[in-house]
């Protein structure tokens, strides 16, 4: 069973491993080694055997090939028509032949499976809605990935995004000491502008316990000092866990359904340690999605939900807004034409959809729907990990122009994006495509807006 | 030969039907799976079950969602063929006529024009299916020859049956036949495709449940499809 020393069928486990992955730039070797690697079939076909039970096997029987799904998908439409995007083309070429085929599948096949699922599916879940018969292929095409990974079939960030948080508990290498230093960085940087503020880490019996996404620890870290405002400013008694803090989930998009679990279960024993009485995550889709959505059932919690009730960011700040907790001054409401980002994993996938639109009544004047919207919208063509792939960046590059053309039918200049992908996705399309845009976060916007109570304000001197 | 086809072959047609569609959908259920599936069917069962219902209902009401209202034609064309096929089934009066006869009961009849309307609605339906998997892309990349088969055997009674109907050819022969093309399709319904007759609402259900308990539907008043 020829397997290559960097790709191969082990998950990343140790930090040597990682770094040897992360320095074979762009995954050169990484990818030719993949040209031999075997497929170890009769494993490949125990798997399927094993975990394609009804809904799977009845949606790959009962598709009647009726093409409706076809122009919900944002890749079809992108890519002017091209049948070979057609979703329930995309799933019967590859895990539908895969099962007809009982896992006798090649080491071709599988390259263009993982090509296919990674790079023309982000589980956005649209063609599920779309589909009489309510066959969800981006479900079908996550069940892919995972059996795509067990072979080592599976992209090279993907690899490293998931051996992150193996070994680092994060989808990058932050340790608890950098963690800790940055928050302290943070804490201290807000005491030069505030005071009676904090970031209190490992409180317990807190009523919020926030959890984020580890790129702001790295590479944004004023996203942390802004919510901490946030937060203080709406006086909750709140906290950040100094283990369990990252909410995201690589494993999700990597389809290393093992991974995805202990990335959960980390979390998780933040909430049973700290015990809050909720948790709020930071503005990020998946990783409500992996942490609050689909975690409970890979950590097997029988009641479906996380230990502790948990809330997407724009959950909370609809409820501090509502209540009062986080006071806006109207004078600042945003004026010029706004639209608004409708992330699949917390709106299509969450029920969020009124929440955010509440949110936007508060914040803004001019608020003007993208068409079309709510759970009908279209993903921001960066999602499912996407954004963060070299060897599809020319593929995700097309399927942007969907949420462009979307965006530029509003008439709009601004553009609301409460989730790091849909973010990273309009921050490139407006790069790329030149479009005069600009795009934000909830949290900066909500700071400008907010009235800050006398209390926090320095004093003169200080 | 008319006594064969009425008599034993039916009690098997009918038998294998409603066995063949009991055994499909019991092995659905019991092939679901909690964890895999990742779905808590037992558990918040209420939103399930709210879940379900609008995830079947709206897609029973022509343009009922969105799916439905961006395809128009194929909407009208789909509504129009389902209704007429099984309506015409179960209620024409030549069909009740022969269940009053063996059985002492009849349904509600429709009258025999309607009948003979539905029957050619169905097979211009079929032909327009027909079409557009020929003419469009998106559905002739996913088109096989199975499909053609399916809907051979789905429209054959409709054939024969307006033809047996009208006497246009010998009656006798083409009434055997559409017995037996009846037959034939009452046996592949629990065997293919054509299984969506009950897969459909397993299908719906359960994707209804999945959005009502896990992916939203408790955050508000649920997905609109």
């Amino acid at each position: 069973m020829a397997q290559g020393t960097l790709c191969n069928r082990k998950p990343i486990n140790t930090e040597e491993e990682l770094r040897a992955l992360m320095a074979d730039n762009g995954g050169k070797l990484y990818y030719r080694e993949m040209e031999e690697l075997d497929v170890d079939q009769n494993a490949l076909w125990e798997a399927i055997q094993k975990t394609l039970k009804s809904r799977l096997k009845s949606w790959l029987e009962i598709c009647v090939h009726c093409g409706m799904c076809a122009d919900s998908c944002f890749f079809y439409l992108a890519n002017n028509k091209d049948p070979e995007q057609v979703p329930s083309y995309k799933i019967q070429s590859t895990l539908g032949e895969m099962v007809k085929r009982k896992g006798k599948v090649d080491n071709q096949f599988m390259r263009m499976a993982m090509d296919t699922a990674w790079a023309k599916c982000t589980a956005c879940n649209r063609c599920g809605m779309y589909c009489p018969f309510g066959i969800d292929m981006g479900v079908m095409f996550g069940y892919l990935r995972g059996l795509c990974f067990s072979q080592g079939f599976v992209p090279w960030e993907m690899k490293i995004g998931s051996g992150m948080h193996r070994v680092f508990k994060a989808q990058m290498e932050i340790t608890k000491e950098d963690w800790l230093d940055t928050v302290e960085f943070e804490e201290e940087g807000i005491f030069d502008e505030y005071k009676g503020m904090s970031i209190p880490v490992d409180k317990e019996n807190a009523d919020i316990m926030y959890t984020l996404n580890a790129r702001e620890a790295k590479h944004y870290p004023e996203d942390i000092t802004e919510a901490a405002i946030l937060f203080n400013l709406a006086g909750e008694n709140w906290t950040v866990p100094s283990e369990g803090w990252e909410q995201t989930s690589l494993a999700m998009f990597a389809g290393d359904w093992e991974a995805c679990k202990l990335q959960a279960e980390n979390v998780y024993a933040a909430m049973d340690r700290l015990k809050p009485k909720r948790m709020v995550g930071t503005e990020c889709g998946h990783a409500y999605r992996a942490t609050v959505l689909e975690g409970p059932y890979w950590a097997g919690l029988k009641s479906g939900k996380t230990p502790v009730e948990s809330l997407h960011y724009v959950e909370w700040v609809a409820e501090a807004l509502r209540t009062g907790k986080l006071k806006l001054d109207p004078a600042k409401k945003i004026k010029e034409p706004v639209t608004l980002q409708d992330s699949c994993n917390y709106v299509r996938n969450g029920g969020l959809g009124k929440i955010t639109r509440e949110i936007m009544s508060y914040i803004a004047e001019d608020f003007r729907e993208m068409t079309p919207s709510k759970e009908h919208n279209f993903c921001c063509g960066g999602g499912g990990g996407l954004n963060g792939i070299g060897r599809y960046h020319k593929q995700r590059n097309v399927g942007l122009q969907v949420k462009m053309d979307q965006i530029l039918a509003t008439g709009c200049k601004m553009v609301i994006a409460p989730c790091h992908n849909c973010w990273d996705a309009i921050r490139d399309m407006a790069k790329i495509y030149q479009m005069d845009l600009k795009w934000s976060f909830l949290k900066p916007i909500l700071l400008n807006m907010a009235i800050i109570p006398d209390h926090f304000k320095l004093d003169e001197d200080e | 030969m008319y006594e064969f086809v009425t008599g034993p072959l039916a009690w098997l047609a009918f038998g294998v039907f409603f066995i063949g569609l009991t055994v499909r959908i019991i092995l659905y259920i019991r092939g679901l799976d909690w964890k895999m599936d990742r779905v808590t069917y037992r558990v918040n069962t209420s939103y399930g079950i709210r879940g379900a219902i609008r995830s079947v209902v709206s897609w029973l009401i022509p343009f009922g969602t969105g799916g439905w209202k961006t395809h128009p034609v194929f909407t009208v064309i789909t509504f129009g063929f389902h209704l007429s096929l099984l309506i015409s089934a179960i209620f024409l009066p030549a069909h009740n006529f022969i269940l009053k006869r063996k059985w002492g009961v009849s349904l509600f009849t429709i009258p025999e024009a309607v009948g003979d309307m539905m029957a050619i609605l169905v097979m211009i339906a079929v032909v327009m299916f027909i079409v557009r998997r020929l003419v469009l892309p998106e559905v002739r990349i996913l088109t096989t020859a199975y499909d053609y088969l399916i809907l051979a055997i789905a429209v054959a009674p409709f054939i024969t049956g307006f033809i047996a109907y009208h006497q246009i050819f010998e009656y006798k022969l083409w009434l055997i036949l559409h017995i037996l093309s009846g037959e034939i399709l009452l046996i592949a319904i629990p065997f293919t495709k054509l299984s969506h007759f009950v897969l459909f609402f397993m299908s719906r259900i359960q994707i209804g449940m999945d959005f009502g308990i896990k992916r939203g539907g408790m955050k508000g008043s649920g997905l609109t499809w």
